[in-house]
């Protein structure tokens, strides 16, 4: 068995510039390693040679072996430099890591998705999952805010899943020029406006932190439980296995209990203010 | 008279006035009228006389911030089922952003000077708008400060 902590190398395969400070790379293994498998919501390590690691979603099809799909945004020096890749470099990659989302318990349930920003690349494998198994699934709704229109991540994609008639995707920005038709308004506010049965819905939510604190209360308000809104959170890793506690919060591990958590797991830890 | 219960009609339909009794939406309705606004339409502009509110029933409204020398900001989009406008319960009653329909748009349109007029007289009309106008104002806070921390923006930027 692999060394979870020896990086496998692989090479990039393509790049997608999404956005000035955002790009998405398709990594195939250089070395002996066979085709990835992973679960939507799972994440990898990925090292930039002589610069460091950081943990990165996977942002593919889980049906799609051929690629490794991670998109990435410029926030730091590591992640920067992983954004700069071009194809033919190399990276150290380790994982699948990590618990994903309920795609398989949200079947016959109505699927929400709230996302802002980057968020909406963890649950890129969760929405192609849903639409791949679209029967299987009641009402499926997308709600994605981004900062201006200039920001939103994965327009075309998210345009091509508005013009099917099996999925509701409502898109606001904070703030837009006249040009932009669409919704302005904080992306909470769009939980309001979704058609969805509450009592029959599994909520996946994904963003920063403090839209997360918004949507969830506005996800309650709408009549959805605790019990049926999963987050996936982010903190600092090391390790990723669970050893180093790097990425403690509260009694667990994000990268080994987490990144996606039921909510009614964490609520209460959600409500603490870490230092 | 007719046309009063018309507009009660319609009040009842609208989500903000759903809930509430009879007879204050009653006395509303008394202040109420239909208009429509086509696309690119103003239903204010800033520093004008806030003497209205509006129920959006169908469509769509733009809040602008007017720039000048710029193109506008769109501030916040409104649609079927919500408010436009409270400056109209504040002095000094002076719209402080414009307000523009981005599509073919319905409303409700109420006249704040006679609504004012009967919330002096009766307060318990004035808490049951007060009630419903409150919760609206809150939010468009909580909104702005969510915008104010710039949550999807790059750390660095
Ligand atoms: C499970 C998990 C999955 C993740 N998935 C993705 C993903 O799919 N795509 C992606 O782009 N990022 C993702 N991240 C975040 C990514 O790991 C961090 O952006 C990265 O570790 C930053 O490292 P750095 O060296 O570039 O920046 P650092 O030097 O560590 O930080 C530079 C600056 O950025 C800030 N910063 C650090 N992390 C974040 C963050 N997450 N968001 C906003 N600001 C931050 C720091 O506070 C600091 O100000 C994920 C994180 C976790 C834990
Ligand atoms: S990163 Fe080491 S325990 Fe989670």
């Amino acid at each position: 068995m692999r060394d979870p902590m020896t990086p496998s190398l692989y090479r990039v395969d393509k790049v997608v510039r999404e956005l000035p400070d955002t790009a998405t790379l398709g990594l195939v293994p250089s070395g002996g390693d066979g085709p990835f498998s992973f679960r939507p919501g799972q994440f990898n390590m990925l090292y930039r040679f002589g610069m460091g690691e950081v943990p990165i979603s996977i942002s593919g099809d889980t049906l799609d072996r051929s690629r490794v799909v991670h998109t990435i945004r410029a926030v730091g020096s590591v992640s920067r430099a992983l954004t700069e890749l071009a194809p033919g470099d190399e990276v150290g990659l380790r994982g699948p890591f990590g618990s994903s989302w309920p795609v398989d318990e949200a079947a016959g349930h109505d699927v929400v998705i709230v996302t802002g920003g980057i968020g909406l690349a963890p649950l890129r494998p969760a929405i192609y999952h849903v639409l791949s198994n679209r029967g299987r699934y009641g009402r499926f709704v997308i709600l994605y805010g981004a900062r201006t229109p200039n920001d939103i991540l994965f327009r075309s994609e998210l345009e091509s899943w508005r013009s099917r008639f099996d999925v509701d995707v409502l898109v606001t920005v904070d703030s837009a020029g006249r040009e932009w038709g669409g919704n302005v308004g904080v992306v909470t506010r769009l939980v309001d406006r979704a058609g969805f049965d509450p009592l029959h819905t599994v909520a996946l939510v994904c963003g920063p932190e403090v839209m997360m604190r918004f949507a969830i209360p506005a996800l309650n308000g709408r009549g959805v439980p605790n019990g049926r809104i999963h987050v996936s959170m982010e903190r600092n890793m090391k390790c990723a296995i669970g050893l180093c506690g790097h990425c403690q919060y509260g009694s667990y591990f994000v990268c080994k209990d987490g990144p996606v958590f039921p909510f009614a797991r964490i609520a209460t830890l959600f409500a603490v203010r870490e230092a | 008279m007719g046309d009063i219960r018309d507009m009660g009609l319609l009040l009842k339909e609208h989500p903000f006035f759903q809930d509430m009794g009879k007879a204050a939406r009653e006395t509303i309705a008394g202040c109420g009228r239909n208009e429509v606004f086509e696309a690119g339409r103003y239903l204010f502009h800033e520093g004008g006389a806030a003497d209205s509110f509006y129920l959006v029933r169908h469509g769509a409204v733009a809040v602008e911030l007017h720039v000048p020398g710029k193109d506008p900001v769109v501030l916040e989009t409104l649609h079927s089922g919500e408010t436009v406008g409270w400056s109209w319960l504040i002095p000094p009653y002076k719209w402080s952003l414009d307000a523009r329909a981005v599509e073919l748009t319905r409303v409700v349109v109420l006249d704040a000077k006679c609504l004012r007029g009967k919330m002096e007289k009766e307060c318990a009309l004035a808490y049951e708008l007060y009630k419903r106008f409150v919760p609206v104002m809150a939010g468009q806070l909580l909104a702005a400060r969510f915008r104010l921390t710039d949550v999807y923006g790059n750390p660095e930027r």
